[in-house]
């Protein structure tokens, strides 16, 4: 068997050499990610990859993961043995063990996707010291200071406020065509937890559509879990019977976009273009592009470098994107409006949680934020209700203690202390259903 | 025994064989099973995927077998299916529809992992596992009690109230993620990752070595308990017939509840090993679903603990054959299902020989027997 094995290797590594010589061009063209000579010529023949998922691709989440490492290995022309991908791992002791699994067949650069596989990625690189692990949404590298494990995110929040303007875009045109009065234009929204990726994520895109149609407010409702087809369906019905006439979400099933294809509610989706399933509803969709990422650690790998710990990718590195709008649906000028907004966040005249955009003030979001364990002692509002303070649990411990005041020359700083969101406050004009 | 002669014989007919096969005649049948199921999976995997069937075979062993961590895995997997199929035989046997092991595993884990979370600064380790275990035996325990106190008096129905049961295991497990995880995301992570404290130690540098020697122990102790005590005999009693239970002088409300406590105490038992042994957490989904695949492997062995080492080995190789293949061929999941739907359903399939005999009509008719 071994015989087998070492045989099947030597072939491998011949074929790669030979793959290679044709591949150069490719690497250069996609490595938009800032590189130094030395790793944008690394030899990546020793470089083997474990990609470990929550669920599989019938996942949306999932699913982007998955597409983009086998864009990462097309684009570094990988074979299929050096990119082993593992799916359906739980949040538990299996993830620990697939990790020293892959580890064992010669990994050198391990990916998990779920915010639940974190604390297991992280005894698997206390483990294995030699090999590099990385993981997507999680928010304890600062803190467990191992040079092998990172984190890794992206800016996604400016990419939801741009789908966000796209959504003002139908309200307007809802609103200028008659359908709803300017104090109709509700949006629902089907949220997995109250968790601040999520809150993040649905205020952002609340904020985009805002700017666009001031009138605009938003129902929100959680499902409780990332992944569950009929909840996520079941939501989406809810709002749209609570009047919403337009919506989003934040889970990662089909769910919510075939019942808005069903009921002709128009939908703004998150990871994957959904308008092969709701060709007449679905507008847009934002979505990270982890390729960007996949291709960095690996060149850095293979030259012997480091890379950092905690990395947020952004719409330069190519890490936050919208997806091919669907003209069918989408309002009249929203890819103009986009691009226009898009150079404005670029040039940093537009900041996405400008703090003085929203408000905290109405008691009822107050009441909201002391159920989700956010209580008023964490920040400080001006008399308009406008932050001035905010102290986010940045650095993550197992009290979830408040401890880095994140208001920073009037923005919502997301994602400098760390990649991973913690802006977890429900602001005025956001409900929970 | 009839003689309907005026009936017309049907062209085939089937009865239940009235002596058992004999034991290599039993395994050949079983073997021709398993070889048939491989070669109908041969054809679906040239079919479906164009793979050399061979190679997708040897993915499969390797799956569970090219490595010793891989071997450990097998056989902390066989350990905890095994450890719940043990602990809803009793009830089986009993003919008590006991649907509830999910529900009593996850309390079980529920309470454990609840005294890793209020008492990891107050309790050493040591201590610490020892109230987990207690906690996680009661939970179990008072968890199977319940629909059997109603069963024995007032006769519920057993199945609908432990399945019940369940769901209201899985909403208290989650109310207790969510209180504990303030920040909402409703991951609990490994509790006391930097301490250890309650964590079950590695014996020879195995995690998994006390699971599965606790698990291979108990296996020879139901054994014992069902074949060899006046318990396991009283069990076979009520299972055969409640009314000649009673007859001959057995407290069939004692009975139930005896085995019921004891069934429960088990599932709290692997609920223990779950969470001390080996997620160290606690997540609605921390069974696995093994609580409904335990019936079938106690059911394929016909409720033989030592057979049950086998029934589930069959069924942890084929879950650890199936991710192997999907990631070595890069095939979704579903097609290594596909293939493990087939291995179980001829292995299920062929029992059907063993126990029951095909008859076709004959030319010439001879007496009845």
């Amino acid at each position: 068997m071994k015989k087998l094995i070492s045989i099947l290797l030597v072939a491998t590594i011949a074929l790669m050499c030979l793959a290679f010589a044709g591949c150069d061009n490719a690497n250069e063209e996609t490595s938009k990610a800032a590189d130094t000579s030395k790793a944008a010529t690394a030899d990546l023949s020793g470089m083997k990859i474990g990609l470990i998922c929550l669920h599989d691709e019938n996942s949306t989440y999932d699913n982007n993961f998955i597409s983009a490492m086998k864009d990462a290995q097309k684009n570094l022309g990988l074979s299929d043995d050096q990119v082993l991908i593992k799916t359906n791992i739980p949040e538990g002791a299996e993830c620990y063990d697939t990790a020293a699994e892959l580890a064992d067949a010669g990994c050198n650069f391990i990916f998990a996707d779920s915010f639940g596989h974190e604390s297991y990625i992280i005894q698997a690189a206390k483990e294995f010291p030699d090999v590099q692990f990385a993981h997507a949404t999680g928010t304890n590298s600062q803190v467990v200071n191992l040079a092998n494990y990172h984190n890794a995110f992206a800016s996604i929040y400016e990419g939801r406020f741009l789908a966000g303007v796209a959504a003002g875009m139908k309200l307007n045109e809802m609103i200028e065509a008659g359908k709803i009065k300017a104090e109709e234009a509700v949006i629902g929204y089907v949220g997995a937890w109250p968790y601040a990726e999520v809150i993040s994520g649905y205020t952002s895109f609340f904020l985009g559509a805002r700017y666009i149609c001031p009138t605009a407010t938003m129902k929100v409702t959680y499902t409780n879990s990332w992944f569950d087809i009929a909840l996520e369906r079941e939501g989406a019905l809810a709002l749209i019977k609570a009047g919403c006439v337009l919506i989003s979400q934040h889970a990662d099933s089909e769910g919510a976009p075939k019942a808005c294809e069903e009921n002709g509610v128009p939908d703004v989706s998150y990871n994957i273009n959904t308008s092969y399933i709701a060709p007449n509803t679905a507008i847009i969709a934002s979505k990270i592009n982890w390729t960007p990422y996949y291709e960095m650690a690996i060149k850095a790998i293979a030259a012997g470098e480091t890379f950092d710990t905690d990395w947020c990718g952004t719409i330069e590195t190519g890490s936050v994107q919208l997806t091919e709008i669907n003209e069918k649906v989408a309002a009249a000028g929203t890819a103009e409006k986009i691009e226009e907004v898009k150079a404005k966040i670029l040039s940093g005249e537009l900041k996405v949680f400008d703090t003085a955009t929203f408000t905290v003030k109405d008691p009822a979001t107050i009441k909201t934020n002391e159920a989700n364990f956010v209580s008023a002692d964490n920040y400080k509002t001006d008399a308009d209700g406008h932050l001035t303070s905010y102290m986010a649990d940045a650095v993550a411990d197992d009290a979830f203690t408040p401890d880095t005041d994140v208001i920073k020359d009037g923005e919502f700083a997301e994602s400098s202390v760390r990649s991973a969101p913690y802006f977890n406050v429900i602001i005025d004009g956001i409900t929970l259903m | 025994m009839s003689k309907q002669k005026a009936v017309k014989e049907p062209f085939i007919h089937i009865t239940k064989k009235r002596n058992d096969m004999i034991w290599w005649k039993a395994w050949l049948i079983r073997g021709a099973a398993v070889l048939l199921a491989l070669i109908v999976c041969a054809f679906i995997i040239v079919l479906l995927t164009g793979y050399n069937p061979i190679e997708v075979y040897k993915k499969m062993i390797e799956g569970s077998f090219a490595t010793k961590r891989k071997v450990w895995a097998l056989l902390q997997g066989i350990a905890m299916l095994l450890c719940i199929s043990l602990a809803v035989t009793p009830a089986f046997k009993m003919k008590f529809w006991n649907l509830g092991a999910q529900g009593q595993v996850l309390v079980g884990a529920l309470a454990c992992a609840a005294c890793m979370f209020y008492f990891k600064s107050t309790l050493p380790s040591g201590l610490l596992i020892v109230v987990m275990l207690f906690a996680a035996i009661v939970a179990g325990m008072v968890w199977a009690l319940i629909p059997a106190f109603f069963k024995a008096h007032w006769n519920t129905n057993e199945s609908l109230f432990t399945l019940m049961m369940n769901y209201i295991a899985i909403q208290l497990v989650s109310f207790a993620v969510a209180s504990w995880v303030t920040s909402g995301s409703g991951v609990l992570g490994l509790l006391n990752a930097d301490t250890n404290c309650g964590w079950l130690p590695a014996v020879f540098e195995q995690k998994y070595f006390i699971n599965v020697a606790t698990v291979a122990l108990l296996t020879v102790i139901m054994y014992v308990y069902l074949k060899y005590t006046k318990h396991g005999y009283e069990i076979a009693v009520v299972g055969g017939s409640e009314n000649t239970a009673r007859y001959i002088g057995i407290n069939v409300k004692s009975v139930i509840l005896r085995t019921l406590a004891f069934s429960g105490a088990m599932c709290g038992l692997a609920g223990f090993l779950l969470v001390s042994g080996t997620h160290h957490t606690v997540t609605e989904t921390l069974e696995g679903g093994m609580g409904f695949t335990a019936i079938m492997v106690s059911w394929l062995a016909k409720f033989n603990p030592i057979v049950m080492v086998l029934t589930s080995f069959l069924i942890v190789f084929l879950q650890r054959g199936s991710s192997e293949i999907a990631t070595a061929f890069r095939l979704n999941e579903s097609v290594a299902d596909i293939l493990t739907g087939v291995i179980l359903f001829f292995i299920i399939g062929c029992e059907f020989f063993i126990r029951y005999e095909v008859h076709f009509r004959k030319k010439h008719k001879e007496g009845e027997e």
